[in-house]
């Protein structure tokens, strides 16, 4: 695991660029602080030997299920929600 | 009319048989809501009338209360965000058309933490829920609105709610009333906004164990719009309730006491006598992973959580900002506005755990430490039928406390809930006692799909 100094406003900055927030001075240095606290309690899962233990993406086995593979129309209205929108579509931001 | 101490079970058995006026009764519950919501804030959306039942069946005319991550057809449905605020969802979850099928009426969308990011209801963008035992304490979270309402109402009710890491037995064990959280697939989560989709549960809050048995024989059941939903036959779970509870064998894991409120253990171990009185037998054990459940709980949970509020982003529903720069400036802006300190914490920690680099450290070590906490139960479970514990190792804080707590030892709380919810196993919290007058929750688990155990044992327990 990654050893808890290494944990800075920069890499906080990343994360959150990823995660698509904009975090103010504020956030970043408190969330460094708190991240740094969670992630030095966390490093206790270390101790436990898992050598050759298959990971448990779910409780219990979940076998996939699959349906018919047809067409359905909406039963309800999609754009129903949306504020914006033109026609029958999503209206976006600018991509570029 | 006269509707103080009728429960569940009595109103029922006289709305079959048409002795009560349902208009009147109608009346008398919106009236007595809005003066629990004035007073503990419960509600999130609370309704100003109450629609006719649709039906006659198992819960004809019975109010029962939704948490605000449950899909409600034609009314707004906010998760507790402020990122989905004037959401109407088009259709209703599973469960709630399951529950109107059976002639349950809604009464209103319960208050809780954001997307149930927390243990206190303290991360609430529409206003925190009260204890209605004391108002300057927590009624527990993330279904907090669901325990309050409960703990509150005068009237027969019951309450629809959600856990992921204990949502359900937390806020139950902090107002005593009695949570319900079912084997993880049955109940489906067909309309219920995700927090962690290989966590969450529908499950109930009531004042009875009765109650709650109930509601889970109208909303447990296959549904193929739900990949996880288990292929089960439909149960009535309040058949177990008639059983005593002679010859059955409890497992009390010594791990579940360790950093409990000593006054919280007396109680717990007091209960556990008591079961033993009434015919039980029990024996302490160890489940030697208990302590790293909840680092493995948290990075597994807010992984799951950061790639699922990863779709709120101002374009579909709930918040719109005005479409301005290319979309990253737009999605990051909308993102940032729409939600609190919490979901952004998690969303922060859940995207650090999933980057390339940490992956394996982090989300697959938790993975993996998940299978060895399941392994501890599997092990217990070939001994006992049953394992007690307390719910929460503190009784209902006050907000003044919680303020201090950092986001570690907020976390740290949830100690005694997150391994039975990482194991998806069934799981009850009944009032056991009281510590300075607040309610104390006795935790009963049990093996998958053996909810008719616990319900048992926590009937002969509460009679």
């Amino acid at each position: 695991m990654l050893d808890y100094w290494k944990i800075d406003g920069e890499l906080i900055k990343r994360v959150a660029d990823n995660a698509r927030l904009k975090l103010t001075e504020e956030e970043i240095e408190k969330f460094t602080i708190q991240l740094k606290d969670v992630l030095q309690a966390f490093k206790s899962l270390d101790e436990v030997d898992t050598n050759d233990v298959k990971p448990s993406f779910h409780p219990q086995k979940i076998s996939d299920v699959y349906r018919e593979d047809k067409s359905e129309k909406f039963s309800w209205e999609p754009l129903a929600n949306t504020k914006h929108k033109e026609g029958k579509y999503f209206k976006g931001p600018r991509i570029v | 009319m006269k509707l103080e101490k009728i429960s569940v079970k009595e109103f029922l058995l006289r709305t079959k048989v048409g002795d009560l006026d349902l208009e009147d009764f109608s009346a008398h519950v919106i009236e007595n809501s809005r003066s629990i919501q004035k007073k503990y804030n419960p509600f999130i959306t609370l309704k100003d009338k109450i629609q006719a039942p649709q039906k006659k069946g198992k819960l004809f005319g019975l109010p029962i209360s939704v948490k605000d991550n449950i899909c409600t057809k034609g009314m707004q449905t906010t998760a507790g965000s402020k990122i989905l605020e004037g959401y109407i969802p088009p259709f209703s979850a599973t469960c709630v058309d399951n529950i109107m099928n059976e002639g349950g009426v809604i009464l209103g969308k319960t208050a809780m933490d954001e997307f149930g990011f927390g243990t206190f209801s303290i991360n609430c963008a529409y206003g925190i829920p009260k204890n209605p035992l004391d108002t300057d304490r927590s009624c527990g979270g993330s279904s907090g609105g669901a325990s309050c309402i409960t703990a509150a109402a005068d009237f027969p009710h019951i309450a629809l709610a959600e856990s992921t890491g204990g949502s359900i037995s937390c806020p139950a064990a902090f107002t005593g009333t009695v949570g319900l959280t079912p084997t993880y697939g049955l109940v489906s989560r067909w309309g219920l906004i995700d927090y962690a989709n290989s966590l969450d549960k529908i499950g109930c809050i009531g004042k009875s164990v009765y109650d709650v048995a109930l509601l889970l024989s109208v909303i447990a059941g296959n549904d193929p719009r739900d990949s996880t939903s288990l292929n089960v036959p439909k149960e009535d779970y309040t058949k177990f309730l008639k059983k005593d509870i002679k010859g059955m064998k409890i497992g009390v894991p010594e791990e579940y006491f360790e950093g409990v409120d000593e006054k919280i253990t007396k109680v717990v171990w007091d209960a556990i006598k008591k079961l033993e009185d009434l015919g039980a037998t029990y024996e302490e054990i160890s489940l030697p992973h208990t302590k790293y459940s909840l680092p493995a709980y948290y990075i597994i949970a807010v992984s799951e959580a950061s790639t699922n509020l990863a779709k709120y982003c101002g374009m579909r529903y709930g918040l719109h900002l005005q479409l301005q720069g290319n979309f990253d400036e737009y999605f990051s802006t909308v993102r940032s506005n729409g939600f609190g300190e919490e979901a952004k914490r998690r969303i922060i920690l859940g995207t650090f755990a999933r980057m390339a680099g940490y992956r394996d450290a982090y989300y697959l070590k938790a993975l993996k430490v998940r299978t060895k906490v399941i392994e501890d139960f599997k092990k217990a479970f070939k001994q006992f039928d049953v394992l007690a514990a307390p719910t929460m190792p503190i009784v209902a804080p006050r907000f003044d406390e919680i303020e201090k707590l950092s986001p570690i030892e907020v976390y740290m709380m949830d100690i005694l809930t997150v391994a039975p919810n990482l194991a998806g196993i069934p799981m009850i919290s009944v009032p056991a006692g009281k510590v300075g007058g607040l309610p104390v929750g006795l935790h009963l688990m049990s093996d998958y799909l053996q909810e008719g155990k616990i319900l048992q044992i926590a009937n002969a327990f509460c009679l």
